[in-house]
């Protein structure tokens, strides 16, 4: 994982939602809420997930790619209708499918990046997600 | 986006208050992946099983559904995905009231909104198959890939919102593949055997997809012989959509795009090769014990076909496992006058219909049964059923049988 650099400002080429701030949880791996989610408790449950285990509920997500099924697009609404859920995702490439679940469940998201997101972005660090200004900020 | 004047009539509400919802959810994916206008579409396809919509997801729709009769309707033949049960057998797979009701309010909305409750996944083989050329909007990765790479139609991965969305505007964002640019090879496969057992397929698809990698890869894939049949490319297409989140593939001299390998593959593009031996070490990867609770062939439902094939392998045996198989609501009554669905409850087997295991509460399925080992020939399936707290374990579709008359999955 990249060192935590304050300050440093990425651009994305795909942009949607409100600006967030909040910690990272960062992982060169896919995502889709099917597949790799115990949407009940809030954790990554695909064991072979690099986040086996790990709680994604209120952290930026910063992950490699969307993986997977088209039931994400239901399942960011539904949990967030529960507050289970991520406070921003982050990709390198998007699918259609989580684009359409951010635009339907109000998920702040960007992705399509000059360099490699997931080792840009140290774990644990602080970041602003700005999809207005297409920008994600190192904070902290 | 740039949109029409009966479009900027939609987003001003003058068709009503449903179009208009729909449209502002489609400017705004849209917008997101940089569409220069909407295209009309002629089918739209729901995936919305009740595990995925939940109670938020099934109110919303009940909104919806709520809007006056006559303003509420889908505009073009729009259709429903599997169902989260099978209403016949949700008490033996141990689904609670609160589910069954769900799935009941679900659909006595999507039928006020006019959608079609066809409940299948495999609608390119039993509803109506697109056309080359034809834009589509449909749900289910396994029914977009077949359709885009197979039929030569024209579909992004469109989520059950935005499908709904389709089917209440007739018109989709136009980016991705739906445009000719994004159609075109990103890399070159050379398959060194073809396969022929449905699981073999189901693996060589998984491979490919981890290979491709994200849904704007496009494979374009050689050495294929012959002309295999639409189960094989059923299971190759949904493996691949599966892992590796593909939309779209071809394959010289077979697909309607790829005449030849120059028609959608630049000479120079990343070439990899894929052997036998991969597709062993995928199957083996998730061959975690020998000992079976349940077997289950689902993902994607079965074709008439493929039952075809299961009823014979049932004959004169006996199951101590679990055998479900889950078929489309269009097959399962021709599977009961052909006899197949008889000859597999014979054995101890259940033949299910309208639903598909993964998309059916599994996780509550496997601990209200107790089953956490299953074995099936679904390369799809095992992908999915890891993160259900299942050993998803893979065989071909005689192994399977034979591992509900023992209990055990043989080594092969």
């Amino acid at each position: 994982m990249g060192q935590i650099l304050i300050g440093k400002v990425f651009h994305a080429r795909h942009a949607m939602g409100q600006v967030v701030r909040g910690t990272a949880l960062v992982a060169r791996d896919g995502f889709s809420a099917r597949y790799d989610l115990d949407r009940i408790n809030g954790t990554f449950s695909r064991p072979a997930h690099k986040l086996a285990g790990q709680s994604y509920v209120g952290k930026i997500l910063v992950l490699d790619t969307a993986k997977g099924g088209v039931a994400s697009a239901w399942m960011l609404h539904e949990m967030q209708s529960r507050g289970v859920i991520p406070l921003a995702l982050v990709f390198n490439t998007v699918n259609p499918i989580l684009a359409q679940g951010a635009a339907f469940g109000d998920v702040a998201m960007l992705a399509g990046f000059d360099e490699d997101i997931t080792a840009a972005i140290a774990n644990g660090a602080e970041v602003e997600v700005n999809p207005q200004m297409s920008t994600l900020t190192v904070i902290g | 986006m740039k949109l029409t004047s009966e479009e900027q009539d939609i987003l001003a509400g003058k068709a009503g208050p449903l179009p208009q919802t729909a449209l502002r959810h489609q400017v705004k994916v849209g917008d997101f992946f940089g569409a220069d206008d909407l295209v009309p579409v002629s089918q739209a396809h729901i995936m919305a099983d009740t595990e995925s919509l939940g109670e938020a997801g099934v109110q919303w729709l009940e909104q919806l559904a709520s809007i006056a009769e006559g303003q509420r309707g889908v505009r073009i033949p729009t259709i429903t995905d599997p169902r989260g049960t099978d209403f016949a057998y949700a008490s033996y797979l141990g689904q609670t009231g609160a589910m069954v009701d769900l799935e009941r309010r679900a659909i006595a909305a999507f039928v006020k909104l006019g959608v079609t409750m066809t409940d299948t996944c495999i609608n390119y083989q039993t509803i109506q198959a697109p056309i080359h050329n034809e834009h589509v909007a449909f749900g289910d990765t396994g029914v977009v890939i077949y359709s885009n790479s197979i039929c030569g139609a024209r579909s992004n991965f469109e989520g059950g919102p935005s499908a709904l969305a389709a089917g209440l505007t007739g018109r989709t964002p136009r980016y991705g593949f739906h445009l000719p640019d994004a159609r075109r090879a990103t890399l070159k496969i050379r398959v060194e055997f073809t396969p022929d057992t449905l699981n073999d397929w189901g693996a060589l698809g998984g491979v490919i997809g981890r290979l491709a990698g994200n849904y704007w890869a496009v494979p374009a894939i050689e050495g294929i012989e012959g002309a295999p049949r639409s189960d094989q490319l059923k299971h190759f297409g949904a493996a691949m959509a599966s892992f590796g989140s593909i939309a779209l593939f071809h394959i010289a001299g077979l697909t309607p795009e790829a005449g030849k390998i120059a028609d959608v593959a630049a000479a120079d593009l990343p070439t990899h090769r894929v052997t036998r031996a991969d597709i062993d070490t995928l199957q083996k990867s998730y061959r975690t014990d020998d000992r079976v609770d349940v077997v289950v062939f689902s993902a994607p439902q079965l074709s008439l076909f493929e039952l075809r094939d299961l009823a014979a392998l049932c004959d004169n045996r006996r199951f101590i496992v679990p055998l479900l198989a889950v078929t489309s609501p269009q097959v399962k009554p021709d599977s009961d006058r052909a006899g197949y669905t008889a000859r597999i409850e014979n054995a101890g087997g259940i033949v299910m219909s309208g639903m598909c295991f993964y998309q059916s509460y599994a996780r509550e399925i496997s601990e209200a049964k107790g089953w956490k080992r299953l074995a099936t020939n679904s390369a799809k399936l095992v992908n999915i059923l890891g993160g259900y707290g299942y050993q998803p374990m893979m065989a071909s579709m005689e192994a399977c049988v034979d591992a509900a008359v023992s209990g055990k999955l043989g080594r092969s």
